[in-house]
């Protein structure tokens, strides 16, 4: 029996194992939502701005490492997924974006609500498709998938005139993909692993940095055994936060900008430095002229384009992450590195990451520390971009992946809250935070009312300081103190969680953050937490920009408590 | 580093917005494509992209790669330091006056070009050639006026029977050389 293009695309959902989708329906995606309810697994959750959309299936995909979907309308609805998309790619993060699009005839007429959207995401997306035809749209979605989730994953987008969604054709769903041009690089080249491998039993002081290829390789346990088996220390980028065990002995947790200083101090003197699933951002080598500059690099990743793009590389190792370590680790010889080891947790004890001040004021600091107590370092943690966000990073400790999700490439303000509910919405059986500041929060805040009318459970953890605090460091920094248009006047976020029929506290004090803290998990739904932080803290450390990794500043006031360091069992 | 003239050679997927997305890319990246001449492969729904562009072999190298994941991108390779041949065709229309005409003819026999039109006031030549050949009878022709120029941009094939594929294997294989 003919099915019509839009069936045809709910049943191609279910045959990807699709069963949630974050959408907003318009004009040209009417026939799509209205074939919804012959398809009751298919769940809909209604956002309430289509970037939202595509930020939730970013999460979704983050938290679950499944593909996330998100579908928006022609238009405006098209263009408002945009900057979600292009979160998506950056991050290299698995969704696929259905747009609705004016009926064939149409397109290029500048029709009502007609736009280019597969030209405008050209450059953001993996890949995408203009449906032409209903008979190709069950292989277009096959492929859409196929693409999206393996290699690299990135962000594809589908646009679906109008007539598409409603021409029918058979239904048949193509068992495999035909596509000449797409290849996915495997298992590294045997030359390659064989010098790396001898580098590797031959390095003095070698560092591993970890990025998010290890996560989205599913690569955790591999990098542990061999970082194990060869004694090598471990950094990671933002990105590979929770890829290696942060409270692991040779977690010297994360380096760049906002990093440790000791993981920073270990890049600047390590003898070989083996990138494994990272892209060498300038957000974690600062100058590059000064960036590990007594090493080799093996650079191991499945992208060949990021082989040599932003350093120069001496072992390159193209292929999947997971395959790679396993092969490696055949080679290298079981080592250890005791002064190398004994030098960086010098650095550590210099440089410490975790000290909190001592004092009444209300450090975001503090909070966040108070929140990996209280969950137990379990939580998935979801953030917007900020100082909080490199507080999260810094302060929370991740020791599994996935855990922490948060917009690196693009710096997206506002990815926290929908991310949250995506994530949230994946994983139900996890408690979520949404550690927000009060600038990134106000740029997605409406999506209050899906998180109620979906009873999406998340907790959000508001750090409100009346400041875009990273854009005022920054000020005070570099800019002579000149605070021009980062003040930011906010609402009653309490109040504006009631008036969403969100529960919500303010905090004030320390003494009251923990039981704020404990009663946001024990209550049940969404929570929100408005926590009034000093106004004018800093992140430290801090790489100045256009300086190198090593010429990270610290705190001017010097800590006086020590977070203590957890070992491994 | 010095930059060079790199001749790219894609074969890709004969699919509307294939160009746009190479063209794109190009953009995105940074970089001046000299000239782009597309048209069919021998494989029916290939299309061949001959591409010369200019820069640092390694930004060139990285915009191969860069190239090489679009996904209709079947294969590309820089054919650069293989024996090629390269071919440029263009259309030039020359003012031409009873005085100057058989003048200007002569110079296009020499250069085995061929007069396609003639008007009362100009002619029209059609050379093939390299880029150098084609120069040099502009140089020559730029006395009389020149009024009209087309040009094809370089088509380019690596000589001998070796096919596409080859010239990218090779490359392969001393890339794999050169990194161990």
């Amino acid at each position: 029996m003919k099915k019509t293009g839009a069936q045809i695309v709910c049943e191609s959902l279910i045959q990807e194992g699709v069963d949630v989708m974050f959408g907003f329906p318009g004009g040209y995606i009417l026939p799509f939502y209205d074939t919804l309810p012959q398809y009751p697994q298919l769940r809909h959750i209604l956002v309430r701005h289509e970037q939202c959309a595509a930020h939730a299936a970013d999460g979704y995909a983050r938290a679950t490492g499944k593909v996330g979907v998100c579908v928006a309308t022609s238009g405006p609805g098209a263009t408002n997924l945009v900057t979600g998309i292009a979160n998506a790619y950056l991050d290299s993060v698995p969704i696929v974006a259905f747009t609705g699009q004016a009926p064939r005839p149409f397109i290029g007429k500048d029709a009502f609500q007609e736009i280019d959207i597969t030209g405008i995401t050209l450059p953001i997306t993996k890949h995408s498709y203009l449906a032409t035809d209903t008979v190709t749209l069950a292989a277009t979605i096959k492929e859409a998938f196929y693409i999206a989730r393996t290699g690299r994953p990135g962000p594809v987008l589908i646009d679906l005139p109008r007539d598409v969604q409603m021409d029918q054709a058979e239904f048949i769903y193509p068992d495999r993909v035909d596509l000449p041009g797409y290849k996915i690089p495997t298992r590294g080249h045997p030359t390659q692993l064989k010098s790396a491998a001898k580098l590797i039993n031959e390095a003095q002081r070698p560092l591993i940095i970890a990025g998010r290829g290890v996560i989205i390789s599913g690569a955790s346990e591999d990098l542990k055994k061999f970082a194990e088996t060869a004694q090598i220390p471990v950094v990671t980028t933002l990105l590979g936060i929770g890829c290696f065990p942060e409270d692991h002995v040779l977690s010297y947790q994360m380096a760049g900008m906002h990093g440790a200083g000791y993981a920073n101090k270990a890049i600047d003197n390590t003898d070989l430095l083996i990138a494994i699933g990272m892209r060498f951002d300038d957000r974690v080598t600062g100058k590059i002229s000064g960036f590990a500059p007594n090493a080799k690099i093996i650079h191991i990743d499945l992208d060949p384009a990021e082989i040599g793009k932003n350093v120069r590389v001496d072992v390159p190792i193209v292929g999947d992450v997971k395959a790679v370590l396993q092969a490696m680790h055949k080679m290298i010889e079981s080592r250890q590195h005791v002064d190398w080891i004994k030098q960086l947790d010098e650095w550590r004890q210099q440089h410490p990451l975790t000290d909190i001040r001592e004092g009444a004021e209300l450090l975001p600091q503090y909070i966040i520390r108070q929140l990996y107590e209280a969950t137990g370092g379990k939580a998935i943690v979801v953030t917007g971009v900020g100082q909080h966000q490199m507080w999260t990073a810094q302060y929370y400790w991740f020791n599994e992946p996935n855990c922490f999700i948060s917009s690196g490439g693009l710096g997206t303000m506002g990815f926290g809250m929908p991310a949250a509910m995506g994530a949230k919405v994946g994983r139900p059986d996890k408690v979520v935070w949404c550690i927000d500041g009060d600038g990134s929060l106000q740029m997605t805040i409406q999506e209050m009312a899906t998180l109620v009318q979906d009873n999406i459970a998340i907790k959000i953890a508001v750090m409100n300081n009346g400041f875009l605090g990273m854009v005022r460091q920054w000020q005070e920094l570099f800019y002579g103190k000149r605070y021009v248009a980062t003040p930011l006047s906010c609402p009653d976020f309490v109040k504006v969680a009631e008036a969403y029929c969100i529960a919500g506290l303010r905090v004030t004090r320390r003494e009251e953050v923990m039981p704020a803290i404990e009663r946001a998990m024990a209550h049940d739904g969404p929570f929100l937490i408005d926590f009034m932080v000093e106004p004018e803290e800093n992140v430290y450390p801090m790489v100045p920009p256009g300086a190198s990794v090593a010429e990270f500043i610290e705190h001017p006031e010097k800590e006086v408590s020590t977070w203590p360091r957890r070992s491994t069992p | 580093m010095a930059t060079t003239k790199h001749t790219l050679v894609a074969i890709v997927q004969d699919k509307p917005g294939v160009l746009n997305r190479v063209v794109s890319l190009f953009r995105r990246r940074g970089f001046n494509i000299d000239s782009i001449a597309v048209g069919h492969s021998e494989v029916p729904h290939l299309s061949r992209v001959t591409i010369v562009v200019n820069g640092t072999t390694a930004t060139v190298e990285q915009v191969r790669k860069q190239l090489d994941k679009l996904i209709d991108v079947v294969k590309v390779f820089d054919i650069t330091a293989e024996k090629i041949t390269g071919r440029e065709l263009a259309l030039v229309k020359v003012k031409a006056s009873s005085t100057t005409r058989s003048e200007i003819i002569e110079i296009a026999d020499i250069f085995r070009a061929n007069i396609v039109d003639v008007a009362s006031d100009s002619l029209t030549i059609e050379i093939t050639g390299d880029e150098d050949k084609i120069e040099s009878l502009l140089k020559l022709l730029r006395g009389f006026g020149i009024k009209e120029i087309a040009r094809t941009g370089r088509v380019a094939m690596v000589r001998g029977n070796l096919g596409a594929m080859l010239p990218e294997e090779k490359a392969t294989r001393s890339r794999a050389r050169r990194q161990a």
